[in-house]
């Protein structure tokens, strides 16, 4: 069985982006650049499909510019079999992600595409569900956990208020929650070979996909800044300065 | 053309986070309709129809929706699209589940947790964990939209609106339920509550978070957790505040042992009080707490709820 695994280089959750004085859109020079932590989990939930012997191959997908290809090489060093690059310069909607998406899935045919969530710069929170409905794939979004049978995955998906546990047809989308695994590192070994494991380089016109944004972006600006209070010393302090705020 | 919200309720009762979406709804500047899929629902139907500004309520009361799924909701909507010009949901799990489905069946973009209704097709929405708010505008097509429900209102309960019955969609039938765990309390939820007191990686262990279950019970408040309470095993990953967790904005958020990472402080910023207990000074935590304790949490909350007590809490 084939897994599919898209990854996005993403600024690195450490880092704290900064706006652009003329309100563009968020200072990306200099700024040191990851896979983004929940592709991480997604890699690795394939990785530990293919070691309990049920996926056989995994494919590692990127959409971005030159040095997404850093992002495919992580991937293959968890342990992906080989990469695809889509190389696009410009920004690219979820919606134009999940159509390239779709064209490399005719072609590859997985029957497991498992996506992270929500990528941490845009936080849109739709690739996955998009792909799924181009496909007419049936979805496992915000998994917790996920066991692959013959021709069906059954799935915990973390839900507002708990979990709650679907079962999916094959081929069908999985998007991982934080919980589903703890990614490993990466072992010095396993990064030299994964620069022998091929990356096949595309572009977006090579699938027939317009990737020229649906949204216009007005601007980017700070959010309200928020000031400290007062810091106290004593339990009654605090409690009489909460009084004091009306909100107990 | 009308706007189309759809509901978030457990047949029984409707979600606050429906009142809210209809009240940004309402700011496109059309009729709003709400739809309530589910199961011996009646009194979720009841209850939108009488939110404030909602023209129209339609019920698909059928067994396939007793547990809707992402592809029975979507095949749903999709039924009903072709009447409306914007199709909105709360960013709920489910919200977030079924939406982005919908805009790709429609070859429409979607916008994704709108903080403010700029113009009825500009919205602004946060981006890097709301470490940047970015204003968008749609394009040509329908608006699919979600909503941040802790940006906007609750809608009053002063409408009439009509129910009409509608009947259910096709069943894509590629997925099914099989059952659901929700955590029983009985406390308020942690979106809606007007106080909450969450707990981090200075709380130690999941045992440990009793001492903040005897303050919250005593303020009615909802227990919430860092990412790193959760990673750590302390708690369950629906007490998690953050960006890849809940965004909660009560009256008064008292954050105890936590330090304070940008995507915890993406969670809870927008509260109307922020209080910390941190026995470091240097926490990050402080500089958005409006009010900050510099103590030990282990002596501090118990002496907190001995003074709560004596105040008559």
């Amino acid at each position: 069985m084939k897994v599919l695994v898209p990854v996005k280089r993403v600024v690195d959750y450490n880092v704290k982006v900064r706006v652009k004085a003329d309100e563009t859109g968020v200072d990306l020079a200099n700024v040191k650049m990851s896979m983004n932590p929940f592709d991480e989990i997604a890699v690795e939930e394939a990785v530990r499909l293919k070691e309990k012997g049920q996926a056989t191959e995994i494919v590692a997908v990127s959409i971005g510019p030159q040095q997404a290809s850093e992002t495919i090489r992580t991937a293959l060093a968890i342990g992906a079999d080989r990469g695809i690059l889509v190389k696009t310069e410009a920004p690219i909607e979820p919606l134009a992600v999940a159509k390239i998406l779709r064209a490399i899935c005719e072609a590859e045919k997985p029957s497991l595409v498992i996506l992270g969530k929500q990528a941490i710069d845009d936080d849109s929170n739709q690739t996955g569900q998009m792909l799924a409905a181009l496909l007419d794939w049936p979805q496992a979004t915000f998994a917790h956990k996920l066991e692959l049978g013959e021709a069906s995955a059954t799935v915990v998906r973390e839900i507002d208020g708990g979990l709650q546990t679907v079962e999916v047809r094959l081929p069908a989308i999985v998007t991982t929650d934080l919980r589903l695994n703890e990614p490993r590192y990466a072992s010095l070994p396993n990064i030299m070979k994964a620069k022998k494991k091929p990356i096949e380089e595309k572009t977006p016109a090579d699938y027939s996909v317009d990737t020229s944004p649906r949204l216009k972006v007005l601007k980017v600006s700070e959010p309200p800044k928020r000031q400290g209070g007062v810091k106290v010393k004593t339990v009654g302090e605090f409690l009489g300065k909460l009084k004091e705020a009306g909100v107990l | 053309m009308a706007s189309l919200v759809l509901a978030e309720h457990d047949n029984k009762a409707l979600k606050d986070a429906t009142a809210k979406t209809v009240t940004a709804a309402v700011q496109l500047d059309a009729p709003v309709h709400v739809l309530v899929a589910g199961y011996d629902c009646a009194s979720v139907a009841e209850a939108a129809a009488k939110l404030a500004g909602v023209e129209k309520v339609l019920v698909a009361d059928e067994v396939l929706y007793a547990h809707p799924l992402a592809e029975t909701l979507a095949a749903l909507l999709l039924s009903l699209a072709g009447q409306y010009d914007a199709i909105l949901a709360p960013a709920t799990t489910q919200g977030k589940n079924v939406l982005p489905r919908v805009a790709a069946s429609l070859d429409v973009p979607q916008i994704s947790e709108i903080l403010k209704v700029v113009a009825p097709d500009t919205f602004e929405r946060p981006i890097y964990a709301g470490n940047a708010i970015q204003t968008v505008q749609f394009g040509e097509g329908k608006k699919v939209i979600t909503v941040r429900t802790t940006a906007f209102k609750a809608a009053e309960l002063s409408g009439k609106a009509l129910v009409e019955r509608i009947s259910a969609a096709g069943d894509p039938a590629t997925s099914k339920f099989i059952s659901e765990e929700l955590s029983k309390s009985a406390r308020p939820e942690l979106t809606s509550a007007k106080i909450v007191i969450s707990g981090g990686r200075g709380m130690g262990s999941g045992e440990n978070f009793k001492l903040l279950e005897k303050i919250a019970d005593k303020l009615h408040a909802a227990i919430g957790a860092s990412r790193a309470a959760v990673d750590a095993g302390f708690v369950p990953n629906d007490y998690q505040v953050g960006q890849t967790g809940k965004v909660v904005a009560p009256d008064l958020y008292i954050a105890v042992g936590i330090s304070g990472a940008i995507q915890h402080l993406a969670g809870m910023k927008d509260s109307k009080v922020i209080a910390a207990v941190n026995k470091d000074e240097e926490a990050p935590i402080f500089q958005v707490a409006d009010v900050g304790l510099v103590a030990d949490l282990f002596k501090a909350i118990p002496e907190l709820e001995e003074e709560l007590k004596k105040l008559g809490y």
